[in-house]
């Protein structure tokens, strides 16, 4: 054994040595065997061909197929309906439980066929095209589980669509035999057209116990508040309908009756609004003229003149949202429930109601609430710096002298320099502390530090010693007045650059503002937890490889978020250039704004949209540069140095 | 030999494997399944029926547009439903006679108070309802142009055993003429039953009236016809109310929550069981549970220790937990009540509401919810407690402007309205339904102010000479590239000139007649097309540049005032009152408009929900008109108005020979201006003015720039 383990390592040594006999056994053994593998593989891991072979069976299935149920004529009915069911007294919340997706787990009842004694169906129908479609749909959804026993919501089988084609007592029969009924615990039924004669009720009289009903017709005395849920009756006529693209535009019309059964004393009445009001309303019947069928059910006139039904009516997305299949009306049905299962994790009014385009444009700022937070807590500083300490000294000198500065923390960026001894640091009234960081990355300024105790954060730059203290406490009122937006010193503009098609990087000294430089800047510390943990990966590697446009990312971010412009405060600076100062060691010339151009047209295709507001004003002290004694001022010392 | 066994066993093998798989497929095949499916796998159950195509259509055409001429007629239908639903199926197109309400919007919808009896004793909560309402702009005092009736008699506690409980109700009430089986009655109620169950009913019948009640069981709740209204102590604020706990969005947020139930609920009878439950998940550090006072079982020594204010902070809404100095998370568990104002109010946005059965649950649930949400939530929270729930005032005008929105649905507000800022109080649907109309929703709805402004120039001087300052500024105003229309307000004894005395000008030119009146120059003229207004004095002295200016400024801040000349007020600790200077400060709190850049919606807000009370006062002094604005605009905002740059100091020091015509040189001026401030923050309930400390400049304002770089730099000449 032990030999040819060490033959059988180098493998076609061996065959030499052994008899021709064996050998051609050998090769025939070993070519039946690698076929046969190379067969199994391709059956076993050809992709989807479990899965095809399994849908070819299932699909072979007539609805005729499914199994035959008899109903005996003591079987069992369920009580009536319980008018007072609500979520917390006839819904199993149980069985919903606590889901870290916040989705609810819906089973379908597989296909049977009730019929009663006499072997007569209990549905003059079956399970109707509408009702296969709605159940497709589910079960193509990720509501859907066939585990019966993870279920939260039981849809049975059987189609009570239109209750004219159902045996109601039969039906109820048929329902309580199923296995998880359970009093109609966490059933749900679709019903559209419910009622008949002679009381026409608005709820479907098959009784049902606590079924919860998704229901069309509801009055507003059947529908359980809260409980059932009142869904669209669908029209077979729908299927077909493709609606154009909508022109934009104004609408056409003010009010526009389109339905055709209107009882004549409303149609009486509409015909006066149209006297009065002429054209701002239109007035639509059924056309005369036409041949009745599917066809004419698809128009609508008025005075001889031809109308396109639905296309007509307004509100196109709405009604493809949320009615124009079975689909739709299923999956919003389920969704609906959902929200009342889950509140906490529903959908919001807006998230329901709001046409596409709105929700691609609006902004929904995270500070919303109108706060001017109080002074007291003050501001944290954050300095930036690699290894220029004598520079960094003289910052934290200068920033020390600000009245509301809370805490000063320097982001150390040099991993192969450990920062200068304690006692070498300037001596100042507040908290100092030094975090070094793992890579020498530019957005490490923008860390949600745990050390940043206080909402605003000072960016500053190791090199910003232009600013006066007068200049840096107003920067941080102003930010107090605008706790959500950028609050920064140089401002910077893009501009769409007509000859080469594209968004351009302006530091000139232009009468326009989009951005202000992070080198000096307040901001919400909310928006360093945005920018570490929220950023488009796609930007984050961006300024990684380009070791530049933190800034330029971050005012992306906050105007993206907000919708708002940035706010420049105080007068222009003297020295020319701050980025060139700002960012030491990266290129001063041409190349180096020829590369924030790219940025601003690299981040704009991120975000799919150029979020930068443009905006003419800057922020000053009331008084400033006003004839006014400077004693007097609260922020004398403003544009000095 | 060795080899020969060991190629034995691997063929043996392979066959083994063949003869599994060609008849032992089934095995693998679920073996297989088996493995290759994860968990939570969707397998489509549902098959796809071969004849799927012949599938019948669930129902015929005509079955399901119904022939409408066979059914009853509609008056009829609703004649006979009238009959039947009523009492406890009372929907507003049974039980409410809208025809009392027929006339259009406010007027319309007038509240009319039974006189309350001398024998009556009225509890300090009902009399701040009625406060509340007779303060309000619906209310008459004629019954018979009333749409909405209120009683005298105070029934917010139908406790019989409470000193408040009044007896007799059904007797007193069947003796008003104007009873009607309670159609178009609104009763407010507090407290209903007695313990240990405390139950729906209030001890009278009734009728047809409109409950609006704090904690309704859903099961009684009649939809779209019942209020349900937060409880709140007799020491509620009748009017301001504090603005809420949330000062500052600490990052990360602080977790803190709060799990609050429903009132009142005791150690025994209904909840209870809930109540130890929570006990089970307060931990002291990040779940921390409230509960009301602890009865015992002797009833009688705790029964009016129902702790009030802790229900009202439970109950109308979290974050309230005045001790803990930051805001709340709420977690709210209430199966089976009405939330307050629940026809309006979205829950879902403000609080995390949990389920009393999944009680465990809730810590896992509440802690799994992200940073992000919690600092909505508790931004939300406190915007609802600001809107509807700080004072006596706002939970009675919310219940009436629900029911009013109900009475005219289709001039109503929707949920947007209700559930964002500023609050549905200040949105009024007479002014419009149409969002982009106000000034506070571009943002959310991603547009932005119109290019275009109106410019309303009030004029009280006659016109005599073509060098008058009125001329210069309507050539200033109507060369801006921004201006679309001018409209002289004419407020002079004289009658105006005519037509051709008016230079020529590339805008329209309107003159309207303002009666006289200081209020005018806020009528929501239906001249006015756009939605920014150029508020003007005549005597007002600007360039087109810093016109120009001052626009672009208001389109980033459509919501606040945008001017020039500010004034501040201060709290005077001496006289115990407002005080209102003029002088040049550090800070600012109104922007005067004489010159100011506002939202027109202002200008409806102004006429139509300032009480006739302060509106009276500024036609009375003719003054404070100004000041009255930024009270308003202020308390919508909750925000400072904004001064823009301007090139000289306006109307700061009047030349001593127009000293007599100027009306600001009088002191007895400056003193009115002082009063007003102090009656208007009366009106209000608190002070809405707040100050800012900066002034928009242009970019390049003053810089050391070339001068031809400078768009505006005609601001900076003296």
């Amino acid at each position: 054994m032990y030999a040819s383990g060490k033959y059988s390592s180098r493998g076609p040594a061996l065959i030499p040595r052994m008899k021709t006999k064996h050998r051609i056994y050998y090769i025939t053994l070993f070519s039946v065997v690698l076929l046969g593998l190379i067969a199994t593989g391709m059956f076993q891991f050809w992709p989807h061909s479990i899965e095809s072979a399994a849908d070819w069976t299932l699909d072979k299935r007539s609805v005729h197929d499914a199994p035959l149920v008899r109903l005996s004529v003591s079987s069992l009915i369920p009580e009536r309906g319980d008018l007072s069911c609500r979520m917390h007294t006839c819904f199993d919340v149980y069985r919903c439980g606590y889901n870290p997706k916040n989705r609810i787990k819906v089973y379908i009842y597989p296909l049977q066929k009730f019929v009663d004694e006499l072997g007569v169906p209990i549905s003059s129908t079956g399970l109707s095209r509408e009702y296969n479609d709605l159940l497709s749909a589910i079960s193509d959804s990720d509501f859907y589980t066939d585990d019966v026993t993870r279920a939260c919501l039981f849809i049975p089988s059987i189609d009570v669509l239109n209750q004219n084609s159902l045996r109601i007592r039969e039906t109820a029969q048929a329902l309580a035999m199923l296995p998880r009924w359970d009093k109609g615990m966490n059933h749900l039924l679709f019903n559209m057209l419910p009622g008949g004669p002679p009381d026409y009720n608005t709820a479907l009289d098959v009784p049902r116990d606590r079924v919860l009903l998704a229901g069309g017709g509801f009055s507003t005395w059947t529908y359980r508040q809260g409980y059932d849920v009142s869904i669209p009756v669908y029209s077979p006529l729908s299927a077909d309908v493709e609606l154009p693209e909508r022109q934009p535009g104004p609408r056409r019309y003010f009010i526009l009756s389109s339905q055709t059964a209107i009882h004549r004393e409303y149609r009486a009445e509409l015909e006066r609004l149209k006297e009065e009001n002429g054209e701002a309303l239109l007035l639509l019947d059924k056309c005369s003229n036409l041949s009745q069928g599917a066809a004419s059910a698809r128009k609508r006139c008025f005075k001889g003149q031809i109308y396109d039904y639905p296309q007509i009516l307004q509100a196109h997305w709405f009604w493809e949202a949320y009615f124009s299949s079975m689909k739709a009306i299923g999956l919003t049905t389920l969704q609906i429930i959902n929200d009342r299962i889950y509140p906490y994790a529903a959908r919001t009014y807006e998230q329901w109601n709001n046409p596409p385009v709105v929700k691609w444009s609006s902004v929904n700022s995270p500070l919303f609430l109108p706060l001017i937070p109080p002074r007291a807590p003050g501001f944290t500083a954050v300095v930036l710096t690699y290894d220029r300490v004598e520079s960094l000294f003289r910052v934290i000198t200068e920033i020390s002298k600000v009245p509301s500065l809370a805490k000063l923390l320097v982001v150390w960026n040099n991993q192969n320099k450990s920062p200068p001894e304690e006692s070498l640091w300037p001596k100042i009234g507040v908290p100092l502390k030094v975090v070094r960081t793992k890579e020498n990355k530019l957005s490490n300024r923008f860390f949600p530090y745990d050390e940043i105790e206080t909402e605003a954060v000072l960016a500053i730059d190791d090199d910003i010693i232009m600013l006066t203290s007068d200049e840096l406490q107003f920067g941080y009122e102003v930010w107090r007045e605008f706790p959500d937006r950028l609050v920064g010193y140089p401002g910077r503009l893009h501009l769409w650059d007509h000859e080469m098609g594209k968004w351009k990087y302006e530091s000139e000294w232009t009468n326009e503002v989009s951005m202000v430089l992070t080198g000096a800047a307040f901001y919400h510390k909310y928006f360093s937890y945005v920018y570490t943990y929220k950023m488009p990966l796609d930007i984050k590697n961006w300024e990684y490889t380009h070791m530049n446009c933190e800034d330029i990312a971050m005012n992306f971010l906050v105007a993206n978020i907000t919708g708002k412009a940035p706010i420049k405060v105080t007068p222009r600076k003297k020295f020319k250039c701050p980025e060139c100062t700002a960012i030491d060691g990266l290129s001063l010339d041409q190349t180096h704004m020829v590369e924030r151009s790219e940025c601003i047209n690299k981040f704009a295709s991120v975000f799919g949209t150029m979020p930068l507001k443009v905006v003419e004003h800057r922020a000053d002290p009331v008084l400033y540069k006003d004839d006014f004694p400077e004693k007097l001022k609260s922020f004398p010392n403003i544009g000095s140095l | 030999m060795q080899a020969r066994k060991k190629y034995g066993l691997l063929g043996l093998c392979a066959c083994c494997w063949l003869v599994l798989f060609y008849w032992g497929g089934g095995v693998q095949l679920r073996l297989l399944r088996l493995l290759t499916r994860q968990p939570g796998e969707v397998v489509r159950p549902w098959p796809n029926w071969t004849d799927r195509a012949f599938l019948p259509r669930y129902a015929h055409l005509d079955e399901i547009q119904m022939d409408p001429g066979t059914g009853e007629l509609p008056h009829q239908r609703r004649h006979a439903w009238s009959a039947v639903y009523k009492d406890s199926r009372c929907r507003m197109e049974t039980c409410f006679d809208f025809s009392r309400c027929r006339r259009r919007g406010r007027e319309g919808f007038r509240v009319y108070m039974y006189p309350s009896e001398k024998s009556d004793r009225v509890s300090e909560s009902y009399r701040k309802i009625l406060a509340s309402i007779a303060e309000s702009r619906y209310y008459t005092s004629d019954p018979r142009e009333a749409c909405l009736f209120v009683l005298g008699i105070d029934t917010l506690d139908r406790d019989q055993l409470s000193g408040q409980f009044v007896p007799n109700m059904d007797e007193r009430i069947r003796g008003f003429p104007l009873w009607n089986d309670g159609r178009n009655h609104l009763i407010f109620n507090l407290y209903s039953g007695t313990w240990p169950n405390y139950t729906e009913d209030l001890g009278f019948n009734i009728g047809q009236a409109i409950l609006a009640k704090a904690s309704l069981n859903t099961e009684h709740f009649r939809p779209g016809f019942d209020v349900s209204i937060p409880l709140f102590s007799k020491d509620h604020p009748q009017k301001g109310g504090d603005r809420g706990w949330l000062v500052r969005n600490t990052i990360p947020p602080r977790r803190k929550y709060l799990l609050m139930f429903k009132g009142k609920r005791y150690l025994t009878g209904i909840g209870s069981d809930t109540r130890n439950a929570l006990h089970h998940i307060h931990n002291g550090k990040d779940i921390v549970s409230l509960t009301t006072c602890r009865h015992g079982k002797d009833w009688e020594k705790h029964k009016d220790a129902r702790c009030d204010h802790d229900n009202l902070e439970y109950e109308s809404n979290g974050g309230t937990l005045k001790g803990d100095g930051a805001a709340c998370i709420p977690v709210l568990l209430s199966n089976g009540w009405e939330l307050p104002f629940s026809d309006v109010i979205q829950w879902n946005q403000a609080v995390i509401e949990g389920d009393e059965r999944l009680l465990l649950q809730v810590p896992s649930t509440v802690r799994a919810v992200g940073n992000e949400r919690v600092l909505a939530l508790r931004q939300r929270t406190q915007m609802l407690w600001e809107a509807y729930f700080s004072s006596v005032d706002k939970i009675v005008l919310t219940t009436l402007e629900i029911i009013k929105d109900r009475v005219f649905s289709h001039i109503s507000r929707n949920k947007y309205m209700w559930n964002s800022l500023p609050g549905g109080l200040l949105v009024l649907p007479e002014y419009s339904t149409h969002l982009t109309h106000f000034p506070f929703y571009y943002l959310g709805l991603g547009v932005s102010p119109g290019q275009e402004f109106t410019a309303v120039i009030h004029a009280v001087s006659p016109l005599v000479s073509q060098s008058q300052p009125i001329m210069k500024l309507l050539q200033v105003v109507s060369k801006s590239k921004y201006c679309s229309q001018i409209i002289i307000l004419w407020n002079s004894e004289k009658p105006p000139p005519s037509r051709s005395k008016w230079p020529p000008m590339p805008v329209p030119l309107t003159v309207t007649d303002g009666r006289r009146k200081t209020t005018s120059r806020f009528l929501p003229h239906v001249a006015i097309e756009t939605e920014a207004v150029l508020s003007l004095d005549e005597d007002t002295v600007l360039l087109t540049n810093e016109v120009n200016f001052a626009f672009l400024v208001w389109r980033s801040f459509p919501e606040r005032i945008v001017g020039y000349p500010p004034r501040s007020h201060f709290w005077d600790p001496l006289k115990g009152a407002w005080g209102y200077t003029s002088k040049w400060t550090n800070d600012y709190s109104i922007v005067l408009t004489g010159a100011a850049f506002y939202h027109r919606y202002y200008h409806y807000l102004f006429s139509h929900y300032l009480p006739q009370s302060l509106r009276t006062l500024v036609d009375r002094t003719s003054n404070c008109e100004d000041i009255l604005m930024n009270f308003l605009v202020s308390a919508v905002t909750h925000l400072p108005p904004i001064k823009v740059a301007q090139r000289k100091q306006y109307k700061e020091l009047p030349s001593p020979q127009s000293t007599k015509s100027v009306p600001w040189a009088n002191p007895e001026h400056f003193n009115q201006r002082q009063e007003c401030v102090n009656t208007f923050a009366n009106w209000f309930g608190y002070m809405p003015l707040v100050h800012s400390q900066f002034r928009l400049d242009p970019v390049l304002f003053k810089d050391q720039v070339s001068v031809l770089r400078k768009k505006y730099k005609d601001l900076e000449r003296a």
